[in-house]
């Protein structure tokens, strides 16, 4: 309510120019932040800055990357989902276990990624026909997945060594100098960013999670976006699956757990709003890239793996508290 | 002549639960009409809206489009016919430009599939221009209440409609804005669009309108021509009885006592300066002025919802510095928010646990523990004492009218026992009879000495109801009138002087 407040200051700003436009973005800070920390790390070690260590950090979130937009795409609709750290090993799971009963990788997979599509089109129906909140439905969901990962592997890990080299080749090889997983990460990245800014399929998704009654109002199927927005995610979380199983050769049941507070955490940090209605995948990704880097030098600085959880959370909470300022002062 | 007629609704009945919301509701509409929709809240008139617009589904009855028979399935059919509503409630996407925010059903059936983020600012700006000086890159979230409204009216405007349905749009508008708006009406209504116009005030109906069908208990009552009759036709056929007068008897002579509330100097250095009153026992004062001069934030400052300002204030003759709202409270000093859906009422909660809440040790039982029964006790007193109409105490507030709802605000305060109660747009959305009651209640409080400070945008309501009138202009008090002195001219006169000042202040607010 503060109105007074916008007449005058309407009155005496000047028209905005286009850098304090860029100024103003979220994602303009995040990368001044990341290039803090690069330029600090290459001097506290001279490790940091080697293609090795760079390629090591890209390789460590282009994954869960793909997770992220996912995420992203998801929290701006006003959903979450809390079950892809689970969902992603069930994928894993699920191709290893009928790669092993003689399934060609590729069938295999692409069943992996549809039976996660499935799990994501489950929960859309919980949350939008029955009407329950998607936290408890992914909670749910996120048990019951790692249950079933238990479940199929009966706890060991499935080593899937046989896997032919074709099929490592998304997980394990390079074009020239680059890894395929981060063309794979950068191809999806730069698709669903271009979709979510320019398409008038993925504006729906704005409108709906900004406030559904107005978008109900406006003629937008409103459960179908959140369906859609719930079962895309989980599909993404899928594909990672499917990408780490070429990656590391293996199956573990007990993969990613933890993986939906830190794909939370990046889309928050970048920008993504949990009331929904707000968020970019490019800021996403640079929240992914921010931890990453923090994580990274943590550990090239000996910081114990006790305190890096510590310092994280410490991050998303900061972060989180500035945009709350920022956006406060803006209105 | 039959072709004329573009919209034709015979016995259209709805049901929620056993509340038989339409019980046999006709409305025929003449292309070109500016068509009234009267009836006190609860009389049905946004259910049938609701209906027309393909959002509810009728029980029975049929509508008829163009002299053909359709079933009106959902908003987008709604549109496809040419029916565009403008909700009473505002519903925009905050997180989102109000250009967009106005595009919103064409983006969706739009097959481009790529935005024209600047085509779309560039259409909405000579939209917007026709009626107001609003900017479509703002978001809609920052934007005040009215001009959320004139957005809700511009996306309106968009759609290619042959019937428009305007649902109380002009409640949070100011005159000029509304006066604008109204020429517009007239302009759409020449090109042969038909339009339903939902309002609680006879000046815009009788002003504006060529007929008014009328609604009492979800029963269609009457059809007129507005050439034939006078507002209290209007009013009685709504109320099914004839209304005494509108606005109660001001303090009679003797009953406005000692000083009870003084401020002095109070100001928070930016949006208000230098604000000095004082507020009698037994005294209804009003606070009149343009929507975003300052006069909510001057209030909010006294009880500490807002703000810090400097200054001094004494309650009853002793000092009063709240830090928090809370100490206000405890002082006996309340605010009813202007915002009733937003920061009013619980519309979840029972109406007995709504009533409870500002005092919560008056209703515990033993161990701290809140007692059922106390809490039934306390919401039948107080709400005996407003007239409040409800099944039982322990139904939702969300299930009752605005102005029962409004009815549950005052009385929660009330529960405090406060010296002095603010009440920001205390009839904002509520119809005429409970408006009447609620003026009423406010005269009794005062006559038994409860400091009451009134804020209202609707000048009739602060002549009517105040004993004395400040007016706010930018922040700061440009006087006061009171007894003959107290009219719109006056009061117009001091919150508004024609000059830069006052267009910007009609851009943000």
């Amino acid at each position: 309510m503060e109105k007074m407040m916008n007449v005058t200051e309407t009155a005496r700003r000047p028209e905005r120019s286009w850098l304090y436009n860029l100024l103003k973005m979220r994602e303009t800070g995040l990368i001044a932040i990341i290039l803090i920390l690069v330029v600090v790390m290459s001097f506290a070690s001279p490790y940091f800055l080697t293609w090795l260590n760079v390629r090591a950090m890209i390789m460590a979130f282009a994954v869960e990357g793909i997770v992220v937009v996912g995420m992203t795409i998801l929290l701006i609709s006003g959903g979450i989902d809390l079950s892809v750290g689970s969902v992603t090993a069930l994928a894993m799971v699920i191709g290893g276990l009928l790669f092993l009963n003689g399934f060609d990788p590729w069938v295999a997979s692409a069943i992996a990624i549809l039976a996660c599509t499935g799990i994501g089109a489950l929960m859309g129906f919980f949350v939008t026909y029955v009407g329950l909140h998607h936290f408890i439905v992914s909670l749910a969901v996120m048990v019951i997945a790692r249950g079933l990962c238990l479940l199929g592997t009966e706890g060991r890990p499935l080593s899937l060594f046989s896997l032919p080299e074709s099929f490592k080749f998304i997980g394990q090889g390079s074009v020239g100098p680059i890894p395929v997983v981060i063309i794979i990460f950068v191809v999806v990245v730069v698709f669903f960013d271009v979709l979510l800014r320019r398409s008038t399929a993925f504006r729906r998704v704005f409108y709906t999670g900004s406030n559904e009654k107005a978008a109900a109002y406006a003629g937008i199927r409103t459960r179908r976006v959140i369906f859609l927005t719930t079962t895309l995610c989980a599909g993404l979380a899928g594909l990672a699956g499917v990408i780490y199983m070429a990656r590391f050769g293996s199956a573990q049941p007990t993969f990613g757990i933890g993986m939906e507070l830190n794909v939370i955490a990046a889309a928050v940090i970048g920008g993504a709003s949990l009331k929904g209605g707000s968020g970019t995948i490019f800021g996403a990704i640079l929240g992914t890239v921010l931890l990453s880097v923090v994580s990274s030098s943590l550990a090239l600085l000996d910081v114990s793996v006790y305190w890096q959880d510590i310092i994280r959370g410490s991050i998303l909470l900061a972060a989180v508290t500035v945009d709350h300022y920022l956006s406060k002062r803006r209105r | 002549m039959v072709q004329d007629i573009v919209l034709e609704v015979r016995g259209v009945t709805k049901s929620f639960g056993p509340v038989r919301a339409l019980r046999g509701v006709d409305l025929s509409l003449r292309r070109g009409e500016i068509h009234a929709l009267a009836g006190e809240n609860g009389a049905g008139k946004s259910t049938l809206m609701n209906v027309i617009n393909g959002i509810l589904q009728p029980g029975s009855g049929k509508i008829f489009w163009e002299g053909r028979e359709v079933s009106i399935a959902s908003p987008i059919e709604a549109q496809a016919l040419g029916i565009g509503l403008v909700h009473q409630e505002i519903a925009l996407c905050p997180d989102i430009s109000v250009a967009e925010n106005i595009f919103m059903a064409a983006t969706n059936t739009s097959r481009a599939p790529f935005m024209d983020f600047r085509g779309l600012e560039r259409k909405a700006a000579e939209i917007l221009r026709q009626f107001c000086n609003l900017d479509p890159k703002r978001l809609a979230g920052d934007l005040p209440i009215a001009s959320q409204q004139l957005v809700e009216i511009a996306k309106a405007l968009t759609l290619d409609c042959k019937v428009l349905i305007l649902d109380e749009p002009t409640a949070p508008l100011t005159n000029r804005e509304a006066g604008a708006l109204f020429a517009i009406m007239h302009e759409l209504a020449a090109r042969g669009i038909a339009i339903i116009y939902i309002s609680h005030r006879m000046a815009e109906i009788f002003d504006h309108c060529d007929r008014v069908t009328v609604l009492r208990d979800g029963q269609y009552i009457t059809t007129m021509e507005i050439s034939e009759i006078t507002p209290d036709d209007v009013v009685n056929a709504m109320v099914g009885r004839v209304l005494g007068d509108l606005y109660p008897a001001k303090a009679a002579p003797g009953v406005i006592g000692d000083i009870l509330l003084e401020v002095e100097g109070l100001s928070d250095g930016r949006r208000y300066h230098d604000i000095s009153f004082r507020l009698r026992r037994g005294e209804v004062l009003g606070i009149g002025g343009l929507i975003g001069s300052g006069r909510s934030e001057i209030v909010k400052g006294i009880c500490r919802l807002e703000g810090t300002p400097e200054g001094r204030m004494r309650l009853a003759g002793e000092a009063f510095a709240p830090v928090t709202y809370r100490d206000s409270i405890r002082e006996g000093l309340v605010y009813l928010s202007e915002d009733r859906k937003g920061d009013g009422v619980f519309l979840e909660m029972s109406i007995s646990s709504n009533i409870s809440a500002l005092n919560l040790s008056r209703v515990a039982g033993r161990g701290a523990m809140i007692s059922d029964r106390r809490e039934t006790v306390l919401a039948k007193e107080l709400g005996a004492k407003l007239g409040l109409k409800c099944g039982s105490y322990s139904d939702p507030v969300s299930s009752l009218s605005g102005g029962n709802q409004q009815k549950v605000a005052i009385a929660r305060l009330l529960a405090v026992a406060p010296r002095v109660i603010i009440l920001d747009e205390p009839t904002r959305g509520v119809d005429v009879g409970a408006k009447a009651e609620i003026h009423r209640i406010l005269r009794d409080l005062a006559n038994q000495g409860t400091g009451i400070i009134v804020i209202s945008s609707e000048m009739p309501e602060l002549i009517g109801v105040c004993d004395r009138v400040l007016v706010v202009r930018e922040g700061r008090l440009q006087g006061q009138v009171e007894g003959a002195k107290m009219t719109e001219e006056n009061i117009m006169q001091l919150a508004s002087v024609e000059g830069p000042s006052r267009t910007a202040a009609h851009a943000a607010g």
